[in-house]
């Protein structure tokens, strides 16, 4: 039935999948949702994800 | 009263449980359905201690968390659209109770239907295109000798610099307009940091395309060609993805 779901899912940049599932997908109002209280989600996250990326690469140049 | 677990939503589908049912889903949890008429929600029980309002707002900054939660998210509404119609919810929609979970399927009904309707056998494609650098042929040798002359060719320099800007904005959009034509529907995110695309070129173009299935071919065929006719700008398919950018009916911003 549904096998192999694991192996292409280590292709996919992480990136390519964050710009999709913290600003799409439909937003529900739940008890718990980040996803309506947080219109800053997409930010915090990406924030997280370039200082990661950025501390194990090269300094970012413009970075205030 | 306090509860420990709560449930993780997925997606929305009209396909039958037994189908995706038992996966693996976030942290690791089982994959259940919620059904509420005619709708499925897939989702697992999560413990609040790592998935409550606060636990979530920490986690969402650890990025090794982040990144094992958006492909376990992931990988599940990837393996639930492959057997059926697929709403995805986005990442992060915690229920702490199922009464509340019926009531907004029930609420929502009509809404989610039309959804799996609109986006039944269609498939959401990623293109991305980069700025090739175009050899710039260096301007006249040597230091200029007066401050007129560098000031002039500083500003030959920024008029060149814009003119390219200006073509790529052009043949990003030519480009889209292109790929849409073969898309029931399309939307463009920001361009990515080059910081995470691990690419020095400049990102002109991060689109997303939903596509009739029985069009696939015809649309990553045009992808190729398109990136071997469009001089000056480097394509990148990625997917196929489940609907995310085309879950809500606005276009996202």
């Amino acid at each position: 039935m549904i096998a192999d779901q694991a192996a292409p899912e280590q292709r996919i940049a992480l990136v390519d999948l964050l710009d999709r599932v913290l600003a799409g997908g439909v937003v529900v109002s739940g008890e718990v949702t980040l996803s309506i209280a947080d219109v800053d989600l997409v930010h915090i996250s990406l924030r997280t994800l370039i200082t990661s990326v950025g501390a194990l690469t090269s300094p970012v140049a413009a970075q205030p | 009263m306090s509860r420990e677990s709560g449930f993780w939503l997925y997606a929305v589908t009209d396909s039958p449980p037994d189908m995706w049912a038992g996966l693996s889903g976030v942290a690791g949890e089982p994959v259940q359905a919620v059904q509420c008429r005619g709708l499925g929600c897939v989702t697992s029980r999560v413990p609040l201690a790592e998935f409550g309002e606060e636990a979530l707002r920490r986690n969402l900054e650890d990025l090794d968390w982040l990144t094992v939660t958006a492909r376990a998210h992931n990988a599940v509404i990837g393996a639930v659209a492959r057997v059926g119609a697929v709403v995805p919810l986005r990442l992060a929609t915690v229920y702490i109770d199922d009464e509340r979970l019926h009531g907004m399927l029930e609420d929502r009904q009509a809404e989610l239907t039309a959804a799996l309707d609109r986006l039944r056998d269609r498939t959401e494609w990623g293109v991305k295109a980069y700025r090739i650098p175009v050899g710039r042929s260096e301007p006249e040798a040597g230091r200029p000798e007066t401050g007129t002359e560098y000031l002039h060719r500083r500003r030959a320099a920024l008029s060149a610099s814009r003119a390219e800007d200006t073509s790529m904005h052009r043949l990003a959009w030519d480009l889209h307009g292109d790929l849409a034509a073969l898309a029931v529907d399309s939307r463009r995110h920001p361009p990515q940091d080059p910081t995470l695309t691990g690419r020095r070129e400049v990102m002109a173009l991060n689109g997303s395309y939903l596509v009739e299935d029985r069009r696939a071919g015809e649309f990553t065929d045009a992808v190729a060609a398109l990136d071997d006719t469009t001089p000056g700008l480097l394509l990148e398919l990625t997917g196929p993805w489940p609907p995310y950018s085309f879950a809500s009916e606005e276009g996202e911003p």
